[in-house]
């Protein structure tokens, strides 16, 4: 976490293989991911990486279940088994009665509960999520909190979320601090 | 990934339908417009040919006068020189010198103007028409100028209807005249002309008893092979100068035409004009394909963000752009199979209207689908390559 502009969302792109550093190297599953193609990254997030964004980003005129089989169509799923899995993901993020509202018949919350769904969809090593609670309120934040800490508690599936506000932060096992783009303290590291 | 990509434009396409509409609609005039040209221009060219060769095969017409440069005095033809080209160019069908007139045929109380053609029985052969019913000419009543009669079919029809008329009797002018066989239908002309509506008399019966004089105004020839019609053409050319007396340089009084000469004529024409119609239509395709593009460009900048999630969800550049393209693919192909469909309908009804046989020719057909695909790659290419090649954090940050 840190105050806009300390460089917390351009530090998740790279770890998400959105971007690649200009100095420095990050490795990814034993890859340097600044040596790879634009394909490459794709491919990478493609099989890993699971996003939500602090804008929801579905896919507007387009219903929750078919936002979910968007990364299965790229990963080449067929139809029939795409759209059981989408079901059952929605299903768990507790929409599994909206599967034909398009996003804008969406509540802020049930949009990002879609994100989420999206993310996890595929079964991703990593979620990354940039602000996920930045445009709900308060009530909503804490739900869709509360949604990501069951998901790490019971699936044991690892969260990387950038946030300014404390206390979303405090849902989180290890905090990493960025102040002017510098990592100001990581509680991980003095544990270890 | 391609049938999803397919499903996907189709969607697209749908969810905006006026839009994609609009701009398919410079392909669909292009296609129709290129379809119509070349199905009538067919059309045309062959009705023409048909026309010329019910006329009759390896046929060359020998007129006097000239139809081109200063007027000539026209000295008609004799039967002599009929005879003497008979007597005097090898390779010959037939040779049918005629004189026509316009007269009319009266039965009882009907009566129709029409041509009354003065010939020999060699017209037959030279024009390839047979007599349908009855007979026609005897020696003897040709020899002698008997005053007996072949009707056209449209003749036969105004003066008898249904009944038969084989043996009676009818009024050409003041003649009266036996009838002793019917034409078979020809039908009309390339020029609306109908080909049926004549009276065919013994040459010596027109000359002596209708018009009082021994001329001859046109001679058909027709040439037993079709590899000796410029030989026959240039020889009979020669004979008539001859027979003419036209000194060397002088101008031809004459004219020897060769419908082969004629067809191929018509057929360059027809050939050239529906080349040059088409050329004009084809520009409309390249509007169109610049429509398609335009478009694109915008459909590119309005999903900035739907192309940034998806590169974050892990579409590959090809992925992208297979997408786009394939939307513009989609769009300008259904815009041809519109335009087809368009033209197709349109010239069936314009040959209805102007009586040309219809025919599709499905090589055409699949080209212009083929080809305003192509507009659509050649089109869609650019902007799909754009958006392809977009910055998934810009994308995704795009407004």
């Amino acid at each position: 976490m840190g105050p806009s502009g300390s460089g917390k969302s351009t530090a998740m792109n790279i770890l998400g293989c959105l971007d690649v550093p200009t100095s420095g190297r990050y490795y990814f599953r034993g890859t340097d991911v600044g040596t790879l193609t634009r394909d490459q990254l794709a491919l990478l997030r493609r099989y890993y990486i699971g996003f939500v964004f602090q804008g929801f980003n579905l896919l507007k005129r387009t219903t929750a279940l078919e936002n979910l089989e968007l990364p299965l169509i790229y990963r080449g799923m067929a139809r029939e088994e795409r759209r059981a899995l989408a079901r059952e993901v929605l299903a768990q993020v507790g929409l599994a009665d909206r599967e034909d509202h398009t996003a804008s018949e969406l509540s802020g919350g049930q949009q990002q509960r879609v994100a989420i769904a999206r993310a996890l969809v595929t079964n991703p090593s990593v979620m990354f999520a940039d602000e996920p609670t930045g445009n709900l309120d308060s009530a909503r934040s804490h739900e869709i909190m509360k949604l990501l800490k069951s998901l790490n508690e019971e699936k044991g599936l690892t969260i990387v979320l950038v946030t300014h506000e404390e206390d979303i932060a405090k849902y989180a096992n290890r905090k990493v601090r960025f102040v002017d783009g510098h990592v100001a303290s990581d509680n991980a590291a003095v544990a270890a | 990934m391609i049938l999803n990509a397919f499903l996907l434009a189709l969607k697209e396409i749908r969810n905006n339908l006026l839009r994609a509409g609009l701009t398919t609609l410079g392909i669909v005039i292009g296609v129709a417009a290129v379809i119509a040209m070349v199905t009538l221009g067919s059309g045309a060219t062959k009705r023409v040919t048909a026309d010329i060769a019910s006329m009759g095969r390896n046929l060359l017409i020998v007129i006097p006068g000239q139809r081109r440069g200063p007027p000539v005095a026209a000295t008609p033809f004799q039967i002599s020189d009929a005879d003497a080209i008979t007597r005097d160019v090898q390779g010959l069908g037939a040779v049918a010198p005629q004189q026509a007139r316009q007269g009319v045929a009266v039965s009882l109380n009907r009566n129709r103007t029409t041509q009354i053609v003065g010939t020999t029985n060699a017209y037959f052969k030279a024009r390839e028409w047979p007599v349908a019913v009855g007979r026609d000419f005897s020696p003897a009543e040709e020899r002698a100028g008997k005053a007996v009669c072949v009707l056209g079919e449209t003749v036969r029809r105004e003066l008898f209807g249904g009944e038969s008329a084989i043996g009676a009797r009818i009024r050409i002018d003041r003649v009266a005249c036996d009838v002793v066989g019917i034409l078979e239908a020809k039908g009309q002309s390339t020029f609306g002309q109908d080909q049926d509506d004549l009276v065919v008399m013994p040459l010596k019966a027109v000359q002596r008893r209708l018009a009082g004089n021994t001329d001859v105004n046109l001679i058909w020839i027709s040439v037993a092979s079709a590899n000796d019609v410029s030989r026959v053409r240039a020889d009979v050319h020669a004979l008539m100068r001859e027979r003419r007396h036209l000194e060397a340089g002088a101008a031809d009084d004459f004219e020897v035409n060769d419908m082969q000469e004629i067809t191929r004529m018509v057929e360059s024409t027809t050939a050239i004009l529906t080349a040059f119609l088409s050329a004009v239509a084809a520009v409309s395709l390249l509007v169109g394909g610049i429509g398609i593009m335009n478009i694109m460009l915008v459909s590119v900048t309005e999903r900035t963000r739907e192309i940034g999630i998806r590169l974050a969800i892990g579409a590959r550049e090809r992925d992208v752009l297979l997408q786009f393209l394939i939307e513009a693919v989609v769009m300008s192909a259904m815009g041809g199979v519109i335009g087809v469909l368009i033209g197709l309908s349109g010239s069936a009804v314009a040959s209805q209207a102007l009586k040309l046989p219809f025919t599709v020719d499905p090589g055409i057909v699949v080209i212009a689908v083929l080809f305003s695909a192509a507009v659509g790659v050649a089109f869609g290419y650019f902007p799909a390559r754009r958006a392809a090649r977009l910055d998934p954090i810009e994308a995704l940050r795009h407004e």
